[in-house]
């Protein structure tokens, strides 16, 4: 089975400084995999690399066994890999959710009644049908992250990407967005600092750091730790 | 209740509305038109809405009286110390004040307060070039976070110690606020685009299509862009 992203000797610079240097990469179908680093360390770039966003230079990137050098060729695959930004604002840009949510379908070449239709269908998944007239611009941090991932979801990407998922998301809404993306059957690829929940949903993790990408491992073991605390009422 | 309920026609209707009160030369023509589009807005019920739009915008007319009567060359009508008060100045100011107002009456009642969203379809439908259109709605809806950003780092710059005074510093300082406000728009639209690219986005917005317009607002339409062509032709004559 052909792997869904294949990087080999990837490079990317800017500004004559090396970011990432000899990168290799390969993510099967159904696998999740974690990019885990330090700030600054290039995890956002080598994602905005996978999507022909930044320009490598040099090595190659393989989408779906297809090899991508120009634009043209990364248009065409880009909307089967949902990305989902670090900035929700930058993701909604339609004054309503629903008109952001249908956006994806219309450019996929689906009537105006077929987009809202999968729209709405997105929405009701991540449990936020509710949301589908509300201004974008004035929701909560959690609810502007469900709604780009509903954007995301609407075009049925084969894979998701998703860039430091739940910074600035609340409890609740954390708890929705967890759910929907256990649920997602497909790929992924996950930056997060959040150490619980990339836990929680990776299979295979990988570290970036001083510009390469070396594997890492995800294992679960008992704790054993001591602390202080305070004991209310009569001691016992 | 509108007017107008196609927002194309609501638009155009505007348009030649307000060109043709602004070639108004005479007071009494002038008033005659703030009366018609009063009246037009009473026939909406709009009602405290549109009074309170209408406010906002006296405020700006109210320097027009100070300033216009002292600063217009006239036959003076009271001496103020060594100023002197113009009858034609304020003749001026009044003939502004109404042509302004019935304008805004004009855009509030027909166009009124079009989403940014459907007005984008509209200007699409009336064929207005998309890359002008796209400008204007992106710009309605990132505006407020543009805003917010320059708060941020106005308050920052305050817990800082920085205080505005009349200096070197403090107009060097708003220098750089407004350049870093500039180019954080920049990267921001940068990324927009992407978020865009990502989701297919190539160039076209897929705007909805509007129905014809109904034969009501074509009657609406044409009676308010008549009356103003009227108007302009009696003031005229």
């Amino acid at each position: 089975m052909t792997k869904l992203i294949e990087l080999s000797g990837l490079s990317v610079g800017r500004a004559g400084r090396p970011i990432l240097s000899d990168v290799a990469l390969e993510l099967a179908a159904g696998e999740r995999l974690a990019l885990v680093g330090p700030n600054g360390a290039g995890k956002t770039t080598l994602l905005r690399t996978i999507l022909g966003l930044e320009a490598s230079g040099g090595g190659s990137i393989r989408l779906f066994g297809e090899e991508c050098r120009t634009e043209k060729q990364f248009a065409r695959l880009r909307p089967r890999i949902g990305f989902l930004f670090q900035d929700s604002d930058d993701q909604l840009f339609c004054p309503t959710v629903i008109e952001d949510v249908s956006f994806g379908p219309l450019n996929l070449g689906h009537d105006r009644a077929a987009a809202r239709a999968m729209a709405e269908e997105a929405l009701g998944r991540l449990g936020i049908a509710d949301l589908a007239g509300r201004i974008s611009h004035r929701l909560s941090g959690g609810e502007k992250r469900l709604v780009c991932l509903a954007g995301l979801l609407a075009m049925q990407p084969d894979m998701l990407m998703l860039d430091e998922p739940t910074n600035g998301v609340d409890a609740g809404n954390g708890e929705r967005l967890r759910e929907a993306l256990r649920s997602f059957p497909g790929a992924m690829i996950l930056v997060s600092h959040d150490a619980e929940f990339v836990a929680d949903l990776a299979t295979r993790a990988m570290v970036v750091r001083d510009g390469r990408l070396l594997p890492a491992e995800i294992h679960d073991h008992a704790h054993t730790h001591r602390h202080r605390h305070i004991h209310v009422g009569s001691g016992g | 209740m509108t007017v107008i309920a196609d927002p194309r026609l609501g638009l155009v209707t505007a348009l030649i509305a307000i060109v043709a009160v602004a070639q108004l030369h005479g007071l009494p023509a002038a008033t005659a038109a703030f009366i018609l589009a009063a009246m037009l807005g009473g026939v909406t019920r709009a009602g405290w809405p549109l009074a309170r739009r209408l406010v906002h915008v006296e405020g700006f007319m109210l320097l027009l009286f100070v300033m216009l009567p002292l600063t217009m060359p006239g036959e003076p009508l009271a001496r103020i110390g060594p100023l002197s008060v113009s009858a034609e100045g304020i003749a001026l100011a009044a003939l502004v004040a109404l042509k302004v107002s019935a304008s805004v009456l004009l855009l509030a009642v027909l166009v009124g307060s079009m989403e940014p969203a459907r007005l984008g379809a509209t200007l699409h439908a009336l064929h207005v070039p998309e890359r002008f259109n796209r400008l204007l709605v992106m710009t309605a809806r990132y505006v407020d976070l543009i805003r917010a950003e320059a708060q941020r780092l106005r308050e920052s710059m305050r817990a800082r110690g920085f205080r505005p005074r009349s200096n070197r510093h403090t107009w060097r300082s708003y220098g750089h606020l407004a350049g870093m406000v500039l180019i954080r728009a920049l990267d921001r639209a940068e990324r927009v685009t992407e978020a865009m690219r990502c989701r297919g986005f190539s160039g076209r917005y897929p705007h909805a299509a509007f129905a014809p317009p109904a034969l009501r607002d074509w009657t609406a339409s044409i009676a308010v862009a008549v009356t103003g062509l009227i108007l302009l032709a009696a003031d005229r004559l």
